[in-house]
């Protein structure tokens, strides 16, 4: 994939470059030159195009499409939806981020049972999962908004507590938990540079960079694929997808950067 | 200063309450200061949302009495309750039956560069990495490495290689909550993620002096 190659060349020239202490800069810049020459182009939009399809598809058990599925904003509505979510949805009685309640309108709109939701959330570079379509569709009809996540429902306060308390909790072999790389200011992993998700002016930039596509990975990864890795390199078991534990997390994170201005699925190393 | 020489977990648990009723005239949403409910709430949502997967068992979220600690108090236990909690973790340590810490400090180095291990998609059986340069400076020919943890270029230069050092860098690799309650670096040893022969070789690796550490 020409993508794939242009800036894994540039990017690998940036990391083996001669970098001195202060190496993030040069590698900061490498990867923001790259984003540059792709201008508008990301990958992300394939995954983009199928969704639609998808989404307009009559499918599953029910044989219905999801366009009546309620992102939030009424039965439809699809633009503007990303970024009022994570939020309470009465019908559900719970807290979802947008990928759950996507998956929720499959089970509920088109009968797709919950085991085959589950079966395969995280796809691979040659076969995409459907989540992954139908939610870069979802968030890309956001692009050029502002991250406006509701915060007044008693539920989304309860979210935002508990997934900061699980942020914060220190398991496993190795003592570590989410705060542990991304509590502080500055801190890098190798010359990865770790956003300090406890802060608003970082969790902004960080939140809305995902769902993203990944040029190492050839493919897009979403919020919630993260959380699952993040926990992965914790050391700890693996958090259930779409479970409370992990969009009280992403609630937490997305309340805590509020504001931002929501430009499209990223384009990442 | 407290009289008491074993603070409980209670403590520890009450100091947060205090902490988080103190806090809850702050706006800051930031602000982090768990209650024991908060905490209680947290554990009982790790244990039924997670699920064992490869190497990673749900055991490993039966957290001990210092990852209680740490966590009741946001890691940032009062001087006293790290104190105790330091000297339960120090008489844990075991130090080599042979009273010598210096390994080779090549495979030290092979080791600090190796960050795999004990992840759900890690085999079993393989050893563990040191994950050294995620977080430190260490050779100065490595350039991508971390700042989580504090630089140890020239660590064996300015400190010098006199079996107390020995002794110290390797207590400090094996249990670094033995000198900081709530030190982000795991506990190597105490945990079971490195044998004593590879500790001793990220001994050498940060005193030997033929190592480049030191150079």
């Amino acid at each position: 994939m020409k993508y794939r190659i242009a800036v894994l060349a540039a990017l690998t020239a940036a990391w083996t470059g001669p970098v001195l202490a202060q190496a993030k800069d040069p590698t900061i810049a490498g990867i923001e030159k790259y984003r540059e020459m792709l201008g508008d182009d990301n990958p992300a939009e394939l995954y983009e195009a199928r969704g639609e399809q998808l989404w307009k598809k009559k499918a599953g058990p029910k044989n219905a499409s999801l366009e009546q599925c309620d992102l939030g904003l009424g039965p439809g509505v699809v633009k503007g939806a990303y970024v009022q979510t994570p939020r309470y949805y009465a019908d559900a009685d719970r807290v979802m981020d947008m990928e759950t309640r996507i998956n929720w309108c499959r089970m509920n709109l088109q009968g797709v049972s919950e085991a085959d939701i589950r079966k395969r959330p995280f796809g691979s570079a040659d076969k995409p999962s459907e989540i992954e379509d139908l939610l870069t569709y979802v968030v890309t009809a956001s692009k050029g908004m502002k991250m406006n996540v509701p915060t007044d429902h008693p539920k989304e306060r309860e979210a935002f507590q508990l997934g900061q308390a699980v942020f914060h909790m220190r398991a496993g072999p190795y003592d570590f938990s989410c705060a542990t790389c991304h509590g502080e200011d500055n801190l890098r992993i190798r010359l990865q540079e770790l956003p300090n998700l406890t802060k608003a002016e970082d969790a902004k930039r960080a939140y809305v960079g995902w769902p993203a596509y990944r040029v190492s990975t050839s493919r897009v990864h979403t919020m919630q694929w993260r959380i699952n890795d993040c926990f992965r390199q914790q050391r700890l078991p693996e958090p259930r997808y779409m479970s409370e534990a992990v969009n009280a997390v992403i609630t937490y994170m997305a309340q805590t950067g509020n504001g931002a201005e929501y430009k499209g699925p990223a384009l990442k190393r | 200063m407290k009289t008491e020489k074993q603070p409980t977990l209670s403590v520890a648990l009450a100091i947060g309450v205090a902490t988080a009723l103190m806090a809850g005239c702050a706006t800051d949403r930031s602000a982090y200061n768990p209650s024991p409910e908060v905490i209680k709430h947290a554990m009982a949502a790790f244990k039924r949302d997670f699920d064992a997967k490869g190497a990673a068992g749900l055991d490993r979220l039966n957290t001990d009495k210092l990852q209680d600690v740490c966590n009741a108090t946001n890691s940032k236990p009062s001087p006293d309750m790290a104190a105790v909690v330091e000297r339960e973790q120090e008489a844990a340590i075991k130090l080599p039956a042979d009273g010598k810490f210096l390994g080779d400090w090549k495979a030290g180095e092979k080791l600090a560069q190796s960050g795999r291990g004990m992840t759900w998609k890690d085999k079993a059986g393989i050893p563990n990495g040191g994950n050294c340069y995620n977080c430190h400076q260490i050779s100065p020919a490595e350039l991508s490495y971390g700042t989580i943890g504090p630089s140890l270029l020239h660590f064996g230069k300015t400190r010098g290689n006199s079996p107390e050092i020995q002794k110290y860098a390797y207590s400090k690799i094996y249990n670094s909550k033995a000198f900081s309650a709530c030190s982000a670096m795991p506990r190597f040893g105490h945990a079971g993620a490195l044998t004593e022969t590879q500790i001793k070789d990220l001994v050498a690796l940060l005193l030997d002096p033929t190592s480049p550490v030191n150079k």
